[in-house]
């Protein structure tokens, strides 16, 4: 891990939304040490500044690579890189889902949005041992159909389940409409042995953890990934502080039993 | 019956009330594009999803019908069946083909009218589904995926 942005070469460029751009990287001398999924990245964009990044794919499946959305000076500015462009990385930083206690249990993905984005390389990682998990789901929610990102890829992942909502559908949309939690009821899972990767905006991970929860999950076994402000992604500086939490360091992947109660507080 | 609807029926409802309702259903196999039911018709009937997918509209005037929400296996299909005046909210239509049990509303109803135990089971059940599809529109509202949050993929700056 270095405090200092690694230079890495953009070498792959793909739009997966208006919004939404892939960029795979590779570094140009010394490379980051393995990212696991879940784990992020502090992505620098020369001249306006850096931004925390989850991967949305590891070094040993398919090469680094992550999923930004356009929404701010840096993410627009890394969103308008090209092939052969440098940006800078530093980490890998914080948690990661966690997979290997979910061996021999059922496997359930939960994604709204571009949330599916860190879950990713998770997915990847459970359908490549497809001997070692119970049954594999994933379930995405989306605002509109044009939201959606890794299209393709959900419909050839070989999972038990796999169920795409949204919430505006639009003519051309002849799939599930409403929240994904409703998915859940479709989705085959024992809650007594599964174990669920939930990654979102925070009023769908609320949502879905809490369902879930009702269902008969342990919220132990829920795993979230908690969105805060993070500056330094080293502990340091304090900005990404959620109760007695580092989101940086201590997150961003928790469990719910420690989620739950921090995110039900009005000010924190 | 499919492990899905036992499991879903069995959280709602005891044994012997789920298979006295079940006793009296009547197995439907639906083509793609079969109306179950129009806003403001009379409800009565209706079904549990065994296998495909049902879509909720509404009529908007100068519009395309739009879906509001999309019922799969497992799921019931209609409630206005058990309030007064039993006249549908929505409409509905199958989207795929669909197999479902199909169930008389008006049996139904007499039914929880001479039995009281299983009169509340059944009003538990329906206000189960009511309670979820609330809380789904709910979040809805609030524009679940709408969050300005999401940091971790550029939300930050």
């Amino acid at each position: 891990m270095t405090a200092v942005p690694v230079p890495h070469l953009v070498v792959d460029r793909r739009r997966d939304t208006a919004e939404t751009v892939t960029l795979r990287l590779e570094p140009v001398g010394e490379a980051l040490a393995e990212f696991a999924p879940g784990q992020f990245a502090m992505v620098h964009c020369f001249g306006r500044g850096e931004i925390p990044l989850s991967v949305s794919s590891v070094q040993g499946t398919g090469g680094l690579a992550h999923t930004i959305r356009s929404v701010g000076a840096v993410s627009d500015g890394l969103c308008a890189t090209r092939v052969g462009d440098v940006v800078g990385l530093r980490g890998p930083y914080g948690t990661s889902w966690e997979l290997e206690p979910a061996r021999g249990q059922d496997v359930l993905v939960v994604a709204g949005g571009i949330g599916l984005a860190p879950l990713r390389p998770l997915i990847l990682g459970a359908l490549a041992e497809p001997e070692a998990y119970g049954r594999v789901s994933v379930l995405v929610g989306a605002r509109t159909p044009a939201d959606l990102i890794s299209r393709e890829e959900l419909e050839q992942w070989a999972t038990a389940y796999t169920g795409v909502t949204v919430d505006w559908p639009d003519t051309g949309w002849h799939g599930d409409v409403g929240v994904v939690t409703q998915l859940l009821g479709r989705a085959p899972f024992d809650p007594d042995r599964t174990w669920a990767f939930v990654c979102g905006p925070e009023p769908m991970i609320r949502a879905t953890a809490r369902d879930l929860a009702q269902r008969g999950v342990p919220p132990e076994r829920i795993r979230v990934s908690l969105e805060r402000n993070m500056r330094c992604a080293t502990g340091h500086c304090g900005h990404c502080q959620l109760g007695p939490l580092l989101v940086c360091r201590d997150g961003p992947v928790v469990g719910w039993e420690q989620a739950q109660p921090l995110l039900s507080v009005r000010e924190l | 019956m499919t492990p899905s609807i036992t499991l879903r029926l069995e959280h709602a409802m005891p044994v012997e009330h789920r298979e006295r309702l079940l006793r009296i259903a009547r197995e439907v196999d639906l083509k793609p594009d079969t109306r179950l039911f129009e806003e403001g018709g009379h409800a009565d009937r209706f079904w549990i999803v065994r296998d495909g997918t049902v879509a909720l509209d509404m009529h908007v005037p100068g519009r395309r019908t739009p879906v509001i929400e999309t019922l799969g296996t497992g799921d019931l299909v209609g409630w206005s069946w058990l309030f007064e005046p039993y006249v549908w909210q929505l409409g509905a239509v199958t989207t795929t083909r669909v197999r479902a049990y199909e169930f008389d509303a008006v049996a139904v109803r007499l039914m929880c009218d001479d039995d009281a135990e299983f009169g509340r089971a059944v009003g538990r059940w329906v206000g189960r589904v009511l309670s979820h599809r609330l809380n789904a529109a709910r979040a809805r509202l609030v524009d679940l995926y709408g969050s300005p949050a999401a940091f971790l993929s550029g939300g930050a700056g």
